[in-house]
């Protein structure tokens, strides 16, 4: 199987789908002639033409506006957000809009919408520019909401969000960019809505999603060298979650950690921690613990931005203590 | 709280001996605490005031606790002195004020005040107080509480060991095993009730875990577990033994032994001649020993001990018997030291007492073995091709596998058969 780059992984999706229906196009601040902000467009002006690799005006609303009455007149667009930060300025489109329209026109005017861009903490980029969003968008009812954490869950997410018919919002990461693994060729769909054990194990459940995914895993070697067997379970899909497979996993280990770049209160962990207690109680041994980013707007001090983000230390000490094999 | 005993992990204040402003001297007795094995003296170690009584009677701490307070007449105790109402923590060391909780990161305080908390733990409460015998409230987690319903376990005997006391998985466990086997005994047909075990007709009766059963418990499944069993069984012909306990008896009480000392000096002599049970297993290698400590389990009310006779192999039968003696009678009191209930090499379990034929004893770790006597009954034997009545006595020997193999387990099982059918071959 070839290995890729997760950019290069959404490049050959969104080539791969582009090829495939015509109505697909992408638009966003430098996409086209600049071949992305993150090079994620690389060579799709040449191939599909300025028709359908548009660079819009630095005007978030605009493009993302123009993007969604593209969907409603039956086109399918791929809206890049140079990153999620920006997209805020867009939030009206995306919520008041994009979600809205199928409900509020009786099932008559679907949205299928791809929203697109890095989320969350890059390195020293600041409190503006560090931030995680999906809690806010998996909070919307109408939008989808996907955050692939390999190469290869990149490709099968992104084919499968172009061709739902509703609005999704898609997560990528900076740091995730560079990432290599092994990437199917060709028809590689992964179902929206299905989670992915990453590892398996048998004595505690660590959820992560994005970039939390390798923190995790590198976790969980941390902890088998103590004779700890931590299985990962990555929801890539937030909004439907996959509950029934963190489930499993929670039955199987009685213990759970979830790990979240964004900020603790009413965060995905939240979230999840609601449908384990309810529908795993008789299973749990120990509290769930969750590991997320600090409840600070991000510091740009290096050191201080380390010690604001979940890293595997943080998330050993948490599987420790649901293992009651630390006090406290 | 002192330890009082190499295994002590927490004591029970039985009774103060002194009150708050007397003077005390170095060595006097404070206070009678219960270990998991003995009732000791608690003694103070300076000359001084007992200025404060922090601890009340019949309240159990761990070890490291504080129980006393002994200073100066005048001196000022008030740093030392514990914030109001100290409750007494089983299973300490939990208060999470100190130990930063893992994950905190101390981010900047911004302007708008957010809380620095990385790790969005749910807050457990901060070392609340152990349950008390009594109180209803039982912590214990919902898999523990569903596997404890699934085994029939009462949770309010299971000890826990999770935060504030919290029953975990583990803990049911760890309770299952130890229960499990006396559940599934048939009930004794008990003609006489055995005072202070009555349940009320209809009813049941919860009785807390003692400090001694605790360890009990806790010291059977440490063997049964990790320690792989088997087991050798003989039947011993006793005649001899019986007349000559007899003869030695009609030369007046001086001379009077019983069975068990004749057992246990037979039992010594076998792990003379056979080092290798002699022997205990270590994680990485096998340890044999220069010496032969005999224990013999002694029943005592709520539990049982086993006291060691030292060098049983060098001593006389007479001195043998009034040890023996000697040391039930400290272990039915509770007055047995550390000294004189660790260190044998080898066990000795007797029931024959209670008319049971045979049975298998848990060996006591780190020994590789202990031999289960049962009772001396006149039964049908075949002896030289006729049917005969004599008396015998059946003896199982459960062994250490690591250490013992069946051949060597066997024979030493031959020497010991050898000596209590033949007495005179003690005197060898």
């Amino acid at each position: 199987m070839p290995v890729l780059t997760y950019r290069d992984a959404l490049n050959q999706a969104l080539r791969e789908e582009m090829a495939r229906n015509q109505d697909v196009f992408l638009m966003g601040e430098e996409v086209g002639a600049y071949q992305g902000a993150y090079k994620v467009s690389r060579g799709l002006l040449e191939e599909f033409g300025p028709m359908r690799v548009v660079d819009s005006p630095i005007t978030e609303l605009g493009f993302a506006g123009v993007g969604v009455g593209a969907a409603m007149a039956g086109l399918r667009p791929v809206i890049e957000f140079m990153t999620w930060n920006f997209a805020l300025l867009a939030i009206d489109q995306i919520v008041n809009s994009a979600a809205k329209m199928l409900y509020m026109s009786g099932g008559q005017v679907p949205i299928p919408i791809v929203f697109r861009g890095p989320g969350g903490a890059a390195l020293m980029l600041a409190a503006q520019h560090s931030q995680s969003f999906e809690a806010w968008y998996a909070h919307v009812p109408g939008l989808k909401v996907v955050t692939p954490a390999t190469p290869a869950d990149a490709k099968g997410l992104l084919k499968s969000a172009i061709r739902d018919d509703n609005p999704v919002i898609f997560i990528e990461g900076e740091m995730l960019y560079n990432q290599k693994g092994e990437v199917p060729e060709g028809e590689h769909l992964i179902p929206l809505g299905v989670a992915d054990i990453k590892r398996p194990g048998t004595d505690v459940t660590i959820v992560a999603h994005a970039k939390m995914v390798a923190v995790a895993l590198k976790a969980a070697e941390e902890l088998e060298k103590e004779g700890v067997s931590a299985e990962v379970v990555d929801p890539r899909t937030l909004r439907p979650l996959d509950l029934p497979t963190i489930l499993e996993s929670v039955r199987k280990t009685n213990r759970c950690v979830i790990v979240e770049e964004g900020w603790p209160l009413a965060g995905i962990g939240a979230s999840v921690v609601d449908g384990i207690q309810r529908e795993a109680f008789d299973d749990l041994d120990a509290p769930v613990l969750r590991v997320t980013g600090a409840d600070v707007p991000m510091p740009y001090n290096r050191q201080l931005e380390k010690l604001a983000k979940p890293d595997a230390a943080k998330v050993v000490a948490a599987a420790k203590r649901v293992l009651y094999l630390a006090q406290g | 709280m002192e330890a009082l005993s190499p295994t002590m992990e927490e004591g029970r204040l039985v009774a103060w001996k002194k009150k708050e402003g007397d003077a005390v001297k170095a060595g006097e007795t404070l206070a009678e605490v219960e270990t998991d094995k003995a009732v000791m003296e608690l003694v103070a170690r300076e000359d001084g005031v007992l200025r404060k009584i922090v601890l009340g009677e019949g309240a159990t701490v761990p070890v490291g606790a504080l129980v006393a307070i002994v200073g100066g007449k005048d001196e000022d105790i008030s740093l030392v002195l514990p914030p109001t109402s100290p409750a007494p923590v089983v299973g300490g060391g939990l208060s999470r004020g100190a130990g930063a909780a893992p994950g905190t990161a101390k981010a900047p305080a911004a302007a708008a005040t957010p809380a620095p908390a990385t790790v969005a733990a749910p807050s457990l409460h901060p070392a609340p107080s152990h349950p008390t015998p009594g109180s209803s409230r039982v912590r214990s987690s919902p898999l523990a509480r569903r596997l404890a319903a699934e085994r029939g376990l009462d949770l309010r005997l299971v000890p826990g060991t999770g935060p504030a006391g919290r029953i975990t998985k583990r803990d049911v466990d760890a309770a299952g095993a130890a229960v499990r086997p006396a559940a599934a005994a048939p009930a004794a047909p008990a003609l006489a009730v055995v005072p202070g075990m009555a349940a009320p007709p209809g009813g049941v009766r919860d009785v807390p875990l003692t400090t001694m059963r605790k360890t009990i418990a806790r010291r059977l499944v440490e063997s049964i577990g990790p320690v792989p069993h088997f087991y050798l069984t003989s039947e011993i012909e006793m005649e001899r033994a019986w007349e000559a306990r007899a003869h030695l008896a009609g030369l007046g009480d001086a001379y009077k032994v019983s069975f068990n000392d004749l057992i246990v000096k037979a039992v010594a002599l076998a792990l003379r001649q056979h080092p290798a049970v002699n022997a205990s297993f270590l994680e990485d290698r096998i340890r044999y020993h220069g010496d032969v400590h005999v224990g013999m389990a002694v029943a005592v009310e709520d539990g049982l001990i086993t006291p060691v006779i030292r060098h049983a192999d060098r001593k006389g039968l007479l001195e043998i018997a009034a040890e023996a003696k000697t040391l039930a009678e400290r272990a039915r009191a509770r007055r047995l030291t550390p000294e004189e209930y660790t260190g044998a090499t080898f066990s000795v379990s007797n029931l024959g007492m209670f008319d049971i034929d045979e049975f298998t004893a848990v060996i006591n770790p780190p020994e590789a073995g202990i031999l289960a006597v049962g009772r001396i009954a006149q039964r049908a034997v075949v002896a030289d091709g006729q049917l005969a009545v004599r008396r015998t006595m059946r003896v199982t020997m459960s062994c250490d596998h690591r250490v013992v193999d069946g051949a060597t387990g066997a024979k030493f099982l031959q020497t010991v058969k050898l000596m209590l059918e033949n007495p005179l071959a003690m005197l060898l």
